[in-house]
């Protein structure tokens, strides 16, 4: 059916926006909280971290990426599956490591290359199934 | 016994959180092209629904008992643990938003759950 395969490819392209947001989002607010290093936990160290995280640029962008992730996130839920979704999502973590593989030459250990196959494996697994089962309501008129 | 509750409230939190979410979403609907316009006005539409707004403090409470928990515990214990949310999550899917979870999907969740809890654990 034409319609379902349409629902499939932008199922995937919602799913792999949601994987990209939050791992470039993730990675970059790594980076910004590095960039201002250890947060004393006291009311001054905590006062002059908000201060250095407000000010800095790579925070920012995190942030956008994290409400571009937010906002893909709930658009695919608005006509998949929640149970398709959220196994699916979970391929960042196989990617995440791929990424620290390939950028960062981080050693992985057997244990995690275990984890990665059985994410992928599940994923396509999960992927296989229809991305909704629910019924179509009205559809919203915008 | 506290590390139990944290447990409970981070996946319940979370679960609970995205369903409702889920829920509102698809009461919501979906926008009628993924175009900048129209994406805004879907979210104009979310904003406005109230399963949404009841997602969302599920959420944070799922975040400061994550906060909590890992202040109690090795981030080696918490992310491992929290993957549980996969099978909770498909549950809830399931039972309360009524998806239809097929034997397949029922398996690939569950292979995503250990996949992330090694994952996690290093």
């Amino acid at each position: 059916m034409a319609s379902e395969k349409r629902l499939r490819i932008k199922t995937l392209v919602m799913v792999l926006l949601m994987v990209v947001c939050a791992n470039a989002g993730d990675l970059l607010l790594k980076r910004g909280m590095a960039q201002i290093g250890a947060v004393e936990l006291t009311a001054h160290g905590i006062a002059q971290a908000f201060v250095q995280t407000v000010a800095s640029p790579t925070i920012w962008v995190a942030i956008s990426f994290l409400i571009g992730f937010m906002v893909s996130y709930m658009t695919v839920l608005s006509w998949a599956d929640y149970s398709y979704v959220m196994p699916a999502g979970a391929f960042g973590y196989a990617v995440l490591t791929f990424l620290a593989v390939i950028f960062l030459h981080e050693a992985v250990s057997p244990r995690r290359w275990v984890g990665v196959v059985l994410i992928c494996v599940g994923v396509l697994l999960v992927g296989q199934t229809k991305p909704r089962t629910t019924e179509v309501p009205s559809e919203a008129v915008a | 016994m506290r590390v139990f509750l944290g447990l409970a409230a981070l996946i319940l939190g979370s679960t609970c959180g995205e369903i409702a979410i889920t829920h509102g979403m698809k009461s919501v609907g979906e926008p009628a092209r993924l175009r900048p316009k129209a994406v805004l006005r879907f979210l104009a539409r979310t904003v406005r629904n109230g399963w949404f707004w009841t997602g969302i403090p599920l959420m944070a409470l799922s975040f400061y008992a994550l906060l909590l928990l890992l202040s109690w515990e090795p981030i080696s214990l918490v992310i491992p643990a929290s993957a549980l949310s996969y099978v909770v999550g498909t549950l809830g899917a399931k039972f309360i938003l009524g998806e239809d979870v097929s034997t397949a999907r029922w398996a690939g969740v569950i292979l995503v759950c250990l996949g992330v809890a090694l994952v996690a654990a290093g």
